[in-house]
């Protein structure tokens, strides 16, 4: 067997056994989620840390479903995006790394003791890192991976200290006996213990300002990767948070810890957003809107908290249920969205859109189905975006009501900035699409762009259609939600929120519902009247090709089109205290003014948290490393002098 | 059954009335302007001369625009009419109120908007990409203004809920002169300025440059498709109209489906419309249109109206 054929055959092996156990996930993720029944199953006997075992209740189960849902059609995906690297890389590599990701990360959502979980959450972010790593020959990619193993590590350091704080206080290492474990805790520990949470999860979870790592990382992975890290890795981190903060840590919390996870939740959203909008690199692109997604998610996670502090558990209830609906929706399209990118990619080996244009002649299906995404992302009706955007608001919108000032103040400032987010969003996915799919090919990469293969857009298709499905039956999707905020927060909503035939009301005395089916059907068929009236207003539709209008030159070409510099200029002019974008331009002339032979541009913006945190932080290390340098001389006897005086002071003081 | 066939019935006079006086409400906001210039000005029903004239033309379609140049038109034309149907207009509650609320509106509209936004870039003009990108940028910054004014409208209501927010104000009027209301009124105000393209934010009688919005995004479109679009714009100024006269001064409004209170109501809401659109007139009229990055400060002000109505419900209460 030559290594070609050896290598299709390692693939075609791998993906289809991630896909077929990403299906059994599926299946066991939703018989949990149904019937409640939590899956247990003890693994090993330790002597220090007791029983290690699985434990999978209905949160656990969402997130597992979610994980499996996207990984399956990911692996599908994968089947055709990995010929890509047949013969250029180890495939065997690649395959084993996919699977390993995957089983570690199914692992971090199923784990049931603290050890077991530090555990598998480190053999997560390890896989993970070579997967960054997967093109190492690219001093990018080994960059990012290095940057975002650094990162990764000190969330995990105080994730350490976080399962060491819960174990000295209530002596337990499953998650079981850790439920409630709130009130034995004095306050301050217990505060300390949300901190290390927040900070340790908010790494992973790429929340701002920890998100530094994320935009490298995720281009820098193949695209498969990517719409897992994206979709569903970042994930876990909210996982985490989750079942820290509501499950060992709650009830009865401290009003403060709510507004700070929606002080993060604001600043993530916007701020991701906002950096969205100035990047070219469509992966890249996609990766900020992770932190602007995961933004939203925290901001129905802060609310709940915010709200439950209060006493308010039905509210808070709605608040998580729209933050858990916003996990699985981003899923499905920012999975999507990597898919198509993924897909553009692999056809014209370029991510940077100002190459791009035109791709919706030449990849119809990718274009589609990325048109999906985006219509998804930018929380547009009737798709899924749309319906966990529209309960965040309701939460918040109902929360107003509960008489605290600090409620009056956070919550109109998050439906503000929220509206804000979400506008923003559909702003840089009009530029996305617009500047990558359509006008005319601004190079020859994108004029010979090929569609992908089936597979591929097989993917890509399901998804598309999940996106749809958990658009149009909101009220499905919440019913299954409901239990895992009840066992949460003790409280379900039930006669909060009355869900019949997709529709979904939340009476508050009076009733607010949307129903996307009858929505979607009404649209569909009011269509009708548009295209019947126009017939009968103007017979027969008559219709006649011509050019663009090319303010009077004689042709069109592909550079008077607005490139996505050009297009984000006015928010980068309305934000520019955000940006500090500075920019140069160079122009050479030859004899002339008129006749200018080259003009180069370019543009920088500025990364407050690079500057104001992480160099300095970076500075500090290093001037220390530099001092410690001076002691570490090399010499044998020096260092037998160190160990005899540390030997000579453990005597004195430790005896 | 008859239940059934009522609430078909209803609906299709709330989307006739929308269709209907869509191009009367532009025709009267032209011919005021043009008074205003001491013109004599045309017709106040040339806008339905001009939309017969459109359909009945042949449209252009530019060689490099896609499948979606040619959906957008009815996409944008059937989304406007579901709105219809969800905001009351001579009547509360609407049938089929239960379908979408006051949020689900606004974001239906961005959506037409965002498909619009693309046909922009779809036709590899310069200036269609100009016009996504200056409406993308302003719709961005008209959207906290805009929810945070609806937010205080919601709030005092305790609902998202149009049919139920008109609901709650006819039953009790004396909350229409509530401070929080008049400033939540004078926020949206603006907002519907800059949401429908109306000076001083764009000008859709220009097709300058310098200074188009929505006029650039729709360049390439011609005839039939023009037609299209040009009327789900003016449906769009009857239900902001539609928004702000009922959301705040539900005066006179039929709270039953009887023919007597329709009357009523239909009246009223056309006296209502009527003003509300010589009013826009007249700022159209007396002010200049603003730089365009000097917009985001006319909606901050819109903003500052929003959350003082805010403030001051949660000050004086409902």
């Amino acid at each position: 067997m030559s290594r070609d054929v050896f290598e299709r055959v390692v693939k075609n092996f791998g993906f289809i056994a991630a896909f077929v156990s990403s299906l059994a996930g599926c299946i066991l993720a939703l018989s949990i989620l149904l019937y409640g029944e939590p899956l247990h199953v003890d693994l090993l006997y330790t002597r220090h840390f007791g029983m290690m075992s699985i434990h999978a209740d209905r949160l656990s189960a969402l997130f597992l479903g979610t994980i499996s849902l996207l990984a399956a059609a990911v692996s599908v995906y994968s089947l055709g995006y990995a010929t890509e690297f047949l013969g250029r890389r180890n495939l065997g590599l690649l395959v084993f790394l996919y699977n390993a990701f995957l089983l570690s990360m199914v692992s971090v959502v199923v784990a049931g003791h603290t050890v077991l979980f530090v555990f598998v959450w480190e053999a997560m972010s390890l896989t993970t890192y070579f997967l960054i790593n997967y093109d190492h020959e690219d001093p990018a990619s080994r960059r990012a991976a290095f940057l975002y193993v650094v990162m990764t590590h000190i969330g995990t350091a105080l994730l350490v200290v976080m399962f060491m704080l819960l174990y000295s206080f209530t002596g337990a290492f499953g998650f079981e006996s850790l439920k409630s474990a709130g009130p034995r805790i004095p306050a301050f520990e217990r505060s300390l213990i949300f901190l290390c949470a927040a900070i340790g999860f908010g790494v992973k979870a790429g929340i701002i300002p920890f998100h530094i790592w994320l935009p490298e990382a995720h281009p820098a992975a193949p695209s498969n990767i990517s719409a897992l890290m994206s979709g569903v890795m970042i994930k876990t981190g909210i996982y985490g948070m989750v079942r820290v903060f509501f499950d060992f840590l709650g009830p009865d919390i401290p009003q403060w810890w709510g507004v700070l996870i929606l002080v993060l939740a604001v600043a993530s959203s916007v701020l991701g957003v906002l950096y969205a909008l100035m990047e070219h690199d469509l992966k890249r692109l996609l990766a900020f809107h992770s932190i602007e997604n995961i933004g939203i998610i925290l901001m129905g996670v802060g609310a709940a908290l915010l709200f439950s502090s209060l006493g308010n558990n039905a509210l808070a209830a709605l608040a998580l249920i729209a933050g858990l609906y916003h996990v699985l929706n981003h899923a499905m399209f920012k999975g999507l969205l990597f898919l198509g990118a993924g897909s553009v990619l692999h056809g014209t080996h370029s991510r940077n859109i100002e190459e791009l244009g035109g791709l919706i002649e030449k990849m119809p299906w990718t274009s589609f189905f990325f048109l999906i995404g985006a219509v998804a992302i930018s929380g547009l009706p009737p798709l899924n975006g749309f319906v966990s955007e529209w309960l965040t608001f309701q939460a918040l919108l109902l929360g107003f009501h509960i008489s605290d000032l600090v409620v009056k103040i956070a919550v109109p400032l998050t439906v503000a900035l929220l509206a804000l987010t979400g506008a923003l969003a559909a702003a840089c996915f009009v530029k996305a699409f617009g500047i990558t799919f359509l006008g005319l090919p601004r190079s020859d990469r994108a004029m010979h762009a090929r569609e992908s293969s089936p597979t591929m857009i097989a993917a890509m298709a399901s998804l598309a259609i999940a996106c749809a499905v958990f658009g149009l039956a909101p009220g499905l999707v919440v019913s299954v939600l409901d239990p895992i905020a009840s066992s949460l927060l003790g409280t379900n909503l039930s006669g909060q929120v009355s869900l019949n035939g997709g529709m979904l009301l939340v009476p508050d005395s009076t009733s607010t519902s949307i129903s996307p089916p009858v929505l979607t059907g009404l649209l569909m068929a009011i269509i009708a009247v548009p295209l019947v009236g126009a017939f009968l207003l103007g017979g027969r539709l008559r219709t006649r090709a011509a050019m663009t209008w090319a303010c009077g030159l004689p042709k069109i070409e592909p550079r008077m089109q607005y490139s996505a510099t050009g297009f984000s200029k006015p928010i980068r002019m309305i934000f520019s205290n955000i940006y500090r974008a500075t920019h140069e331009i160079e122009i050479s002339e030859e004899t002339s003014p008129y006749f200018r032979a080259s003009i180069t541009y370019e543009l920088k913006t500025e990364s407050v948290f690079l500057k104001h945190i992480y160099e300095p932080a970076y500075n500090i290390i290093v001037t220390s490393a530099r001092m410690f340098r001076r002691i570490q001389t090399g010499h044998l006897q020096s260092y037998l002098a160190y160990i005899f005086i540390t030997l000579v002071l453990l005597l004195l003081f430790a005896r | 059954m008859s239940e059934f066939f009522g609430v078909i019935l209803i609906s299709l006079f709330q989307l006739l009335l929308v269709l209907a006086t869509g191009p009367l409400v532009n025709g009267i906001i032209k011919k005021t302007k043009a008074r205003f210039q001491r013109r004599r000005g045309a017709s106040v029903l040339q806008p339905y001369f001009d939309l017969a004239k459109l359909f009945r033309k042949e449209v252009v379609v530019p060689f490099v625009a896609s499948w979606l140049f040619r959906i957008t038109p009815y996409l944008v034309f059937a989304s406007t009419l579901v709105i219809a149907l969800l905001v009351p207009t001579v009547a509360t509650p609407v049938p089929l109120h239960w379908m979408g609320d006051i949020i689900t509106v606004i974001y239906l509209f961005a959506l037409g908007r965002f498909f619009v936004a693309l046909v922009g870039l779809d036709t590899g003009g310069a200036f269609g990409g100009l016009g996504s990108s200056r409406e993308m940028s302003i719709a961005s910054i008209i959207e906290p203004a805009m929810m945070l004014a609806i937010f205080t409208v919601a709030v005092t209501a305790g609902s998202t809920n149009l049919s139920v927010i008109v609901g709650r104000l006819t039953s009790s009027p004396a909350s229409m002169l509530n401070p929080a209301h008049l400033l939540a009124f004078s926020g949206l105000f603006i907002v519907t300025l800059a949401e429908t393209g109306r000076v001083p934010v764009d000008n859709p009688a220009t097709h300058l440059e310098l200074t188009m919005i929505h006029e650039a995004m729709i360049l390439e479109y011609s005839g039939r498709y023009l037609a299209l679009i040009e009327w789900a714009s003016q449906m769009k100024l009857i239900v902001f109209l539609a928004l702000l006269s009922n959301m705040f001064f539900p005066l006179y409004m039929a709270t039953t489906w009887s023919p007597w209170a329709l009357l009523i109501g239909s009246a009223a809401f056309f006296g209502k419309i009527i003003v509300l659109a010589v009013v826009v007139a007249v700022v159209e009229s007396t002010n200049a249109k603003l730089r365009l990055f000097r917009v985001p400060e006319l909606l901050m002000v819109a903003f500052i109206l929003s959350l003082l109505a805010l403030i001051l419900y949660f000050i004086i209460g409902a």
